[in-house]
């Protein structure tokens, strides 16, 4: 006897915005695709693979190499009523399309008291460790999630990455989607059917009570293999996993803290002014009485991204430099294993 | 005039046992007076004054363990002579800075909120001249030790000293630079409940203690702390055995005549001696097992260092002949027994405990038949000696009685083969019975 209970299916991040863009391009007319090279040649990362051919070129359009004039063209047609999702090649490009995104985007609903609402959808990846030198490596994801009127939603596996994705497109405000350039290929196990996340809130992925880690995207997975690593070693860590950077869910990272005493962030971007700083204040401010060290920061070394192999490795924080640092906040002696 | 700190005496070493104060307070302290002995994972040192001046507090009382880069004591110009400021005692008690001019308001905040002074600027096109390295934000920089009398808490040591009405001042920090932490005031709670008075802190405590009718703690010395963790890591190891018999006839009559022949020198070589030469001699001939696992590859030693484990009050210590394939036997017997002599005085020093490719292990001397050595990481090999035992062997018909000894090689079998090792077990065991090739 056997019992069809297909309940979910493992496949990479990249065929999981893939098989979303595709719903619902066929379940609403309005969700139409814009950016370079996301028709002929099917994205730069391949995201948008034979949604061309099926859906048409008023459905998958091929934009001009223009972010501020593309972004701007999807705001427009948002204001009268599609559900534009733009595809920006990398986040760094988006810096040439940002007055449409902060000045425009985020600000309408506000400036014209509700009357439009801007349901757009800007995807890109972020991210470096791919030798693509330092204007192509960074993470600004900071910029956008310190705009309110924005909302940024940043996927670390591939489940997330289409219930997010689901719930960014039917969202009827202006939402930046980051992904990342290391977890394209990453696999996961994906409910089948309709998922839909809830924007704004991070998910605690392990459980633990000595010391959370708190990352998003890349960062979450690195976090969970060293969580689990330091498990060999008697500790107990929590990860909590961000999964929108604006809103912010304080309250989760709170109720973490609170349990564990202990927290570090873990972050791709720069330290200074980075995501960490916000989450190590949210803890501050939250559960300050808990606290039993100073919340620390694992981020990227402040410099322009190197191009050479071995510096761009360096710079990069990584699994050594964050169990170095739990270490640290637990006071542990560090090993030797770990130089 | 900056604090005495805990200096780094070792690789290896995390903190230090301040055993023994040499100098006290008020006395004249000239650059280079020895202040205080140290007792590190590996040897016990002399803490040596970088300044000259007054010592003016001691900032712990002997026994204790201290961090690293901890203030231990204060040198100044003797206007500030503090008495019982020594921790673990209660340290704010006896605040010391608080007629000084420092500056209150600035200290204790930049401690905690101080930039990551390594940053290089951000301008800079920095990675040509230096690799970047992914940056951690300190908690607070090594060069601000806490100020005496500064009392460091964590929130939630507060908040639960409050709930349990214990007062944060009677109890010491163990946490990073002193701070107590929710451990600490665990223990505190711990005590108070399971006792009337607060208990000391951790000290030097050197007696057992009977923690029920049948058992008794006892404390543990650094080195055997260390013996402890590194024998521990080593049993990750895969490794295995191979024994050999050894007929130590001639290597027996050798020594004799070799001990005869030096008689007018006043030196005098054991069979230990020997061992050590012959490993040497047969470790330069087979490099692979002169060699260690090290993150995925094997490091072949250039050098033949030897170790020799000694047996001391306080535990195992392996101080080290370093090329003792180039020296003579007379040679390694006297530098084996002033190494041995300053195991046992403790006042080994680090370089004489370093840099050893292969070990010796001896036990002959207690009658021990044959045993294993556990593995000395990162080296790749130990030799277990037993004693020599009289055998009985049929020699051209008649019955003789013949001096065996059992050689045991433990092998990390990540560098070496059953095969390979057994070749030159093969080889040490023919040099070990004809001995004159040793000093070849």
């Amino acid at each position: 006897m056997t019992t069809e209970v297909a309940t979910t299916r493992t496949i990479t991040y990249r065929q999981a915005l893939n098989e979303t863009l595709r719903a619902e391009l066929e379940r609403d007319e309005k969700v139409f695709l814009v950016g370079e090279e996301i028709g002929v040649f099917e994205g730069s990362y391949k995201i948008t693979a034979g949604l061309l051919e099926d859906f048409g070129p008023d459905r998958v359009l091929d934009a001009p190499i223009a972010e501020e004039g593309f972004v701007g063209a999807a705001l427009g047609a948002a204001m009268l009523g599609m559900r534009p999702v733009v595809e920006i090649m990398t986040i760094n490009f988006s810096l040439i399309a940002i007055d449409q995104i902060v000045n425009h985007a985020a600000k309408m609903r506000s400036m014209f008291a509700g009357q439009v609402s801007i349901p757009l959808v800007i995807r890109m990846p972020g991210g470096g460790g791919q030798q693509l030198a330092a204007t192509h490596s960074q993470n600004l994801e900071v910029w956008y999630a310190h705009i309110p009127g924005l909302k940024v939603v940043a996927p670390s596996t591939p489940a997330d990455a289409k219930a997010l994705l689901t719930a960014a497109i039917r969202d009827d405000d202006p939402v930046i989607f980051l992904e990342n350039l290391s977890l394209y290929s990453a696999k996961g196990e994906v409910p089948d059917g309709e998922q839909v996340a809830e924007i704004g809130k991070a998910a605690v992925v392990k459980t633990g009570t000595d010391l959370t880690i708190v990352s998003y995207s890349r960062g979450t997975t690195t976090a969970l293999e060293v969580a689990h690593q330091l498990e060999a070693e008697g500790l107990s860590i929590e990860v909590v996993d961000l999964r929108s950077l604006r809103p912010l869910d304080r309250d989760t990272i709170c109720a973490s803290v609170k349990k564990t005493g202990h927290a570090v962030v873990f972050e791709d971007d720069w330290l200074s002014y980075g995501i960490g700083a916000e989450i190590s204040a949210t803890i501050g401010e939250g559960v300050f009485d808990f606290l039993d060290a100073p919340v620390r920061r694992v981020a990227a070394a402040e410099v322009p991204l190197p191009y050479a192999k071995a510096l761009e490795k360096a710079a990069l924080p990584n699994a050594a430099d964050l169990a170095k640092v739990v270490r640290e906040v637990l006071n542990i002696s560090t090993t030797a294993n770990d130089k | 005039m900056p604090d005495v700190i805990m200096p780094r005496l070792s690789d290896t070493m995390e903190e230090g046992e301040l055993s023994r104060w040499m100098k006290q307070v008020g006395d004249e302290i000239h650059k280079g007076d020895v202040l205080a002995e140290i007792e590190t994972d590996k040897a016990t040192m002399d803490l040596e004054a970088f300044d000259n001046g007054v010592l003016e507090q001691l900032l712990v009382v002997a026994g204790t363990l201290v961090p690293i880069g901890a203030p231990v004591a204060r040198i100044g110009d003797g206007s500030n002579i503090v008495t019982d400021g020594a921790r673990p005692a209660a340290p704010v008690a006896t605040a010391a800075p608080v007629a000084t001019t420092a500056p209150v308001a600035t200290t204790a905040p930049a401690a905690d909120a101080a930039a990551p002074a390594a940053l290089p600027a951000a301008s800079a096109p920095a990675p040509v001249a230096v690799a970047p390295t992914a940056p951690t934000a300190p908690e607070a920089p090594a060069a601000t030790p806490t100020p005496t009398g500064e009392l460091r808490t964590s929130p939630l040591a507060r908040k639960i000293g409050r709930e349990h009405g214990i007062d944060l001042h009677t109890i010491a920090g163990t946490g990073p630079q002193g701070r107590i932490t929710r451990t600490d005031v665990d223990t505190a709670i711990l005590a108070q409940a399971s006792a009337a008075s607060v208990p000391e802190p951790v000290a030097a405590a050197a007696a057992p203690t009977a923690v029920s009718a049948d058992s008794v703690t006892v404390p543990v010395s650094r080195i055997r702390a260390v013996t402890a963790r590194r024998l521990t890591e080593s049993q990750a190891v895969p490794h295995f055995f191979l024994t050999s018999v050894v007929n130590v006839e001639r290597l027996v009559a050798f020594r004799t005549d070799v001990n005869a022949s030096l008689e007018t020198v006043g030196s005098k070589v054991s069979l230990n001696d020997l061992f050590v030469r012959a490993c040497a001699v047969v470790l330069r001939a087979h490099p692979e097992v002169n060699a260690s696992w090290s993150d995925g590859v094997i490091l072949r030693h250039n050098h033949v260092n030897v170790g020799v484990a000694v047996a001391t009050d306080d535990g195992l210590l392996v101080p080290v002949v370093a090329d003792a394939d180039q020296k003579s036997l007379a040679a390694i017997a006297t530098e084996t027994r002033a190494l041995a002599g300053l195991a046992r005085t403790g006042s080994l020093s680090l370089a004489q405990m370093s840099g050893g490719t292969f070990t010796i292990s001896n036990l002959g001397m207690f009658g021990i038949d044959s045993f294993t050595a556990v593995l000395n990481p990162p080296e790749a090999g130990i030799l277990a000696i037993g004693a020599a035992t009289e055998v009985p062997q049929v020699r051209d018909g008649q019955l003789v009685s013949v001096p065996m000894v059992k050689i045991t090689l433990t092998v990390d079998h990540r560098v070496l083969d059953g095969a390979v090792a057994a070749a030159f077990l093969r080889d040490l065991t023919q040099l070990l019975e004809e001995p004159l090739r040793i000093v070849l």
